[in-house]
């Protein structure tokens, strides 16, 4: 086995610019890789080869001609296949869009494309980024690399198993209620989520529109923020991507510790969360106060209303964002014997369960006669959430908690219990309900040999103090464990 | 007539701006079926919108001439609903927070008074595509995508319109304004301007509303009135059977001359309107408000008011000359040059008439405003007569030159010399001995006679005031 699988983005970089490797051969590892061990992870959708190579050999021209190179030229990556990349087949999960192909470009692949990175295919993900563990895919699960009796965690499982089974070493994913940090934190990679209005959403299929961020998975918070600096930024498509100037991440990530203020909110240790998950968590912080940090208490009293505030909004969007899946211009069409039957027809074969779940409640919610007592509430509940976040940031520079309440579940163990596999979001979904920007870096491997994630969070437009604490506590607290061999 | 009817329009404006509401594609009728769309309007997966602001700004131009309220944050909303030709599956409107509310639409009636129509609300949003049904003879359905997402300014009146004819003035007026604007063109073949009638009918003195029926679609004069005026019957037809009449949604079969209903109150849609989480709350400055204001075209209503009082024209001749902007606009280079009732008489009449003949708009008229003053000048002058005129009227529209030249050229100069006309009475009254007996044996009737003899010898240049005056004093003297 080459030692490139284990590169990390930066170290793959400076080895490309060294003339140690080209991109053509890293392209062809990866390509041999996702060949072996695929068929047991479930981890891709589509892997387009031919697609691959052409892109590594301009990769090797751009480094030969030594012509824009960025720190990402020749690099191979994983999207998840809910962006679209021209040319490559985009599902999003569901059976409801066929043979789709996009069309067009979304402006995150299109700026990491400029930058020279090898986009190696698309990868698998619950349907529309609809759910927790990776298991409501429209074509088959996909599975945790630590152990492939358990689910990787979603809705970005693919991107996260693509990066943890060292296929690439980085991928983009999007989270929309915890969808990059539960996966990240379940399969021991790094995954963040940046503020709302940070990365262009054009071009991802969406899910819940003001919840939707695009963010990237990476084996270290410097590859992370490295990522993120290419991927950041105003995009004239997206009327909700903020013309704010976009900070030196890297350079955040070597601030260190000292001084950083970080905030414990009490809501999210204690009752429901599975010690073992709270002690590894309270570990970490202890290692970044033995480091110069300050440790503070402080409180989001709304946060027993994220879930209910979230699966009211959420659902309500995705119901309207979804009805585009009518079987008239593109993707599956049913046979029905007028319009109306041919509509149901095609949603009723097209969309899975959890889909369908989610366009009902939001559809009722948004109903008349309904919309005051849910789709309301939920917003003014969601007005006291950020505002609880809003109110913390004045006194802390991050915010550090769980990920999940507990380390990833097994396959199938919770598919019949919608409700508890909701609860495994609750302490991701407030992040996106505020629009601040977080993150989920490996801390510790539980009892099971299962990787715990480590949650920061930041204020809006605050990835500087996160990328700080985080990349801080990576230094200091000189994790070591094997990476997982995917068994044969 | 014991009943009364009661009719509120909802007026969907096309914007005339270049691009799409929310993408760059080219806002532009009758090209090829769907060749201006992208991911956007095609509403493909991941597509966003983004807010053209041409389209807010004429919006806003069409709201401050209404007189309406403008609201510096408006939200945007989805109108979700089901069709083949939505392609996101909802419509990007605006719902319970428009960009402007409570206005006047001034309407000049039939019988010439002002009548002040409440304005409920304007708000923007997309057109959908156009479906077209079983019109091949493959009997399919097809779309065209070309119209989805083309800027409307929706106009909601409120229920103030008491006939269909009301109705049908009032349409023409709001024509008139946003065309005056700019903002529209105008087209109602084209779909520029499309209408929805809400119509209930009451007994004269009852004071609430009773059940009213919405008609869509209702995109020409003609037929709006024919729909209305059919559905007034209709209504006050079932209630005097001792029926009553359900809420539904109509339609006008313009064949049959008949509405008919597309769904009851039970079919129904809830569109589930909620706020548009792809584009943040539209803000309307007041600077902006104030630019857009101060902009403002003198309005077709204030026109009409201005040639009433600066050129003392009556309440008609000012309605037919500011009906259209081109042709008030011809009519003041024209008054700017000489008498403007004279004016007034020549654009409403004889040049009408000519344009009319020809099939000709104002913009194409032939004749220059300076032309046409010159013309009137020459009759003031005394050196054509009125009725010489329009022939030299017809001869400066078919290019002969500039009135001055037409009359020397054809020797048409009005004879007014005395001495020469005196001499013309004479001949006429010597070659008719009969009739001059007669008239003196008590026909008065034969002056006229006598006039015309005189006008028939000179080709019609006689003056005829003087001829007049001349043939009186000789008659009597």
């Amino acid at each position: 086995m080459s030692p490139s699988r284990d590169w990390s983005i930066e170290e793959t970089a400076a080895h490309l610019r060294a003339g140690d490797v080209t991109a053509v051969s890293l392209a062809e590892e990866a390509l041999a890789r996702i060949a072996a061990d695929d068929e047991q992870l479930g981890a891709w959708l589509h892997v387009d080869r031919e697609h691959a190579l052409t892109q590594a050999q301009a990769a090797d021209d751009r480094l030969r001609a030594g012509d824009n190179i960025t720190e990402l030229t020749g690099v191979p990556l994983a999207i998840k296949d809910n962006f679209n990349v021209v040319g490559l087949p985009a599902t999003a999960g569901s059976k409801i869009l066929g043979d789709y192909v996009a069309p067009y470009e979304s402006t995150a692949t299109a700026r990491l494309r400029r930058a020279g990175a090898v986009l190696v295919g698309k990868t698998n993900l619950d349907e529309f980024a609809m759910g927790s563990s990776g298991e409501y895919s429209g074509f088959r699960p996909t599975k945790n690399p630590w152990n492939l009796a358990y689910t990787p965690g979603g809705s970005s499982s693919g991107s996260a198993v693509a990066v943890a089974a060292r296929h690439v070493p980085g991928a983009l994913g999007t989270d929309t209620g915890g969808s990059i940090r539960l996966p990240a934190s379940h399969c021991g990679v790094v995954g963040v989520k940046p503020s709302y209005g940070r990365v262009s959403r054009y071009g991802i299929f969406a899910f819940a529109s003001s919840l939707d961020q695009v963010g990237p998975f990476a084996r270290t918070v410097r590859d992370g923020a490295l990522l993120l600096q290419h991927l950041a930024g105003h995009d004239e498509r997206d009327a909700t991507t903020v013309p704010l100037a976009v900070p030196n991440y890297l350079a955040a990530c070597e601030r260190g510790l000292d001084g950083l203020r970080i905030g414990m909110p009490r809501e999210y240790f204690g009752p429901g969360i599975q010690p073992q998950v709270e002690e590894a968590v309270r570990r970490a912080i202890q290692v970044m106060k033995q480091n110069g940090a300050e440790v503070l208490d402080v409180s989001l009293p709304h946060t027993p209303y994220c879930v209910a505030a979230y699966y009211l909004i959420a659902p309500a969007e995705c119901s309207s964002n979804l009805a585009r899946y009518d079987g008239v211009r593109y993707g599956v069409r049913a046979a029905g014997d007028d319009l109306g039957a041919m509509y149901t027809a095609t949603r009723r074969h097209g969309f899975g369960p959890e889909v369908t779940r989610r366009i009902l409640l939001g559809a009722f919610a948004l109903s008349a006669g309904y919309y005051d007592a849910y789709y309301l509430k939920a917003l003014k509940a969601r007005t006291l959430i950020r505002n609880d976040f809003l109110k913390v940031f004045n006194e802390v520079d991050v915010i550090a908690a769980p990920v999940a309440p507990e380390p990833a579940i097994r396959l199938g163990e919770r598919l019949d219990d919608p409700l508890a596999m909701y609860l495994s979001d609750i302490l991701t979904i407030g992040v996106n309900l505020a629009g601040i920007c977080g993150l989920s870096t490996p801390c510790a491997l539980s009892s099971e040999g299962l990787p715990i994630g480590l949650q920061l969070l930041g204020p809006a437009f605050g990835e500087e103090k996160m990328f700080a604490a985080a990349a801080g506590y990576e230094a200091m607290a000189g994790n070591e464990w094997p990476w997982p061999e995917v068994a044969r | 007539m014991s009943w009364e009817t009661i009719i509120g329009l909802e007026i969907h404006v096309q914007l005339a701006t270049a691009t799409k509401a929310f993408c760059g594609c080219a806002n532009r009728y009758g090209d090829e079926p769907n060749t201006n769309v992208c991911p956007v309007c095609l509403g493909l997966p991941g597509a966003l919108p983004v807010a053209n602001r041409k389209a807010v700004e004429l919006g806003l131009r069409l709201a401050l001439a209404l007189g309406c309220t403008i609201h510096e944050r408006s939200i945007w909303a989805r109108k979700n609903y089901f069709y083949p030709d939505l392609p996101k599956g909802y419509q990007i409107s605006q719902f319970d927070r428009p960009l402007a509310t409570g206005g006047v639409l001034p309407v000049r009636l039939k019988d010439g008074t002002l009548k002040n129509v409440g304005i409920t609300r304007l708000h923007l949003e997309e057109d959908a595509g156009k479906s077209f049904h079983g019109e091949g003879d493959d009997g399919a359905s097809y779309i065209d995508l070309n119209r989805c997402g083309v800027p409307l300014a929706e106009i909601v009146s409120e229920p103030d319109l008491r006939s269909p004819e009301e109705a049908w003035a009032y349409m023409k007026a709001l024509r008139r304004l946003v065309v005056q604007l700019g903002v529209c063109d105008g087209n109602l073949e084209e779909g520029n301007l499309r209408c929805d009638a809400n119509l209930s009918v009451r007994k004269i003195g009852e004071t609430g509303f009773r059940t009213r029926r919405e008609i869509k679609n209702l995109n020409s004069f003609k037929f709006l009135r024919q729909a209305l005026e059919y559905e007034r019957d209709h209504q006050i037809a079932v209630y005097e059977g001792g029926g009553t009449i359900e809420q539904a949604t109509l339609l006008f079969d313009s064949a049959r001359g008949e509405t008919f209903v597309m769904r009851s109150k039970e079919e129904a849609h809830d569109y589930r309107y909620f706020p548009e989480p792809d584009l943040p709350p539209l803000l309307v400055v007041d600077a902006c408000v104030a630019h857009t204001r101060g902009a403002l075209p003198e309005l077709p209503w204030q026109m009409h008011a201005r040639f009433v009082e600066q050129y003392g024209l009556s309440d008609y001749d000012a309605g037919v000359l500011t009906d259209n902007a081109a042709l008030a606009a011809y009519f003041e280079q024209v008054a700017a040059l000489g008498d403007a009732k004279q004016a007034a008489n020549w654009v409403t009449g004889d040049l009408a008439a000519l344009l009319k003949e020809r099939a000709l708009e104002i913009e194409q008229c032939p004749i220059a405003p300076a032309s046409l003053a010159e013309m009137i000048k020459l009759i003031e002058q005394g050196t054509i007569s009125g009725k010489i005129a329009k022939d030299v009227l017809t001869a400066m529209a078919n290019g002969e030159g500039s009135p001055a030249l037409i009359v020397a050229q054809k020797g048409l100069r009005q004879i007014s010399d005395e001495g020469a006309l005196a001499v013309l009475i004479d001949e006429t009254l010597a070659e008719s001995p009969e009739q001059l007996a007669q008239f003196r044996a008590g026909k008065d009737k034969l002056f006229g006679y006598f006039v015309g003899q005189v006008m028939k010898k000179t080709q019609g240049q006689a003056n005829p005031q003087e001829v007049n005056r001349l043939l009186r004093e000789k008659l009597n003297g």
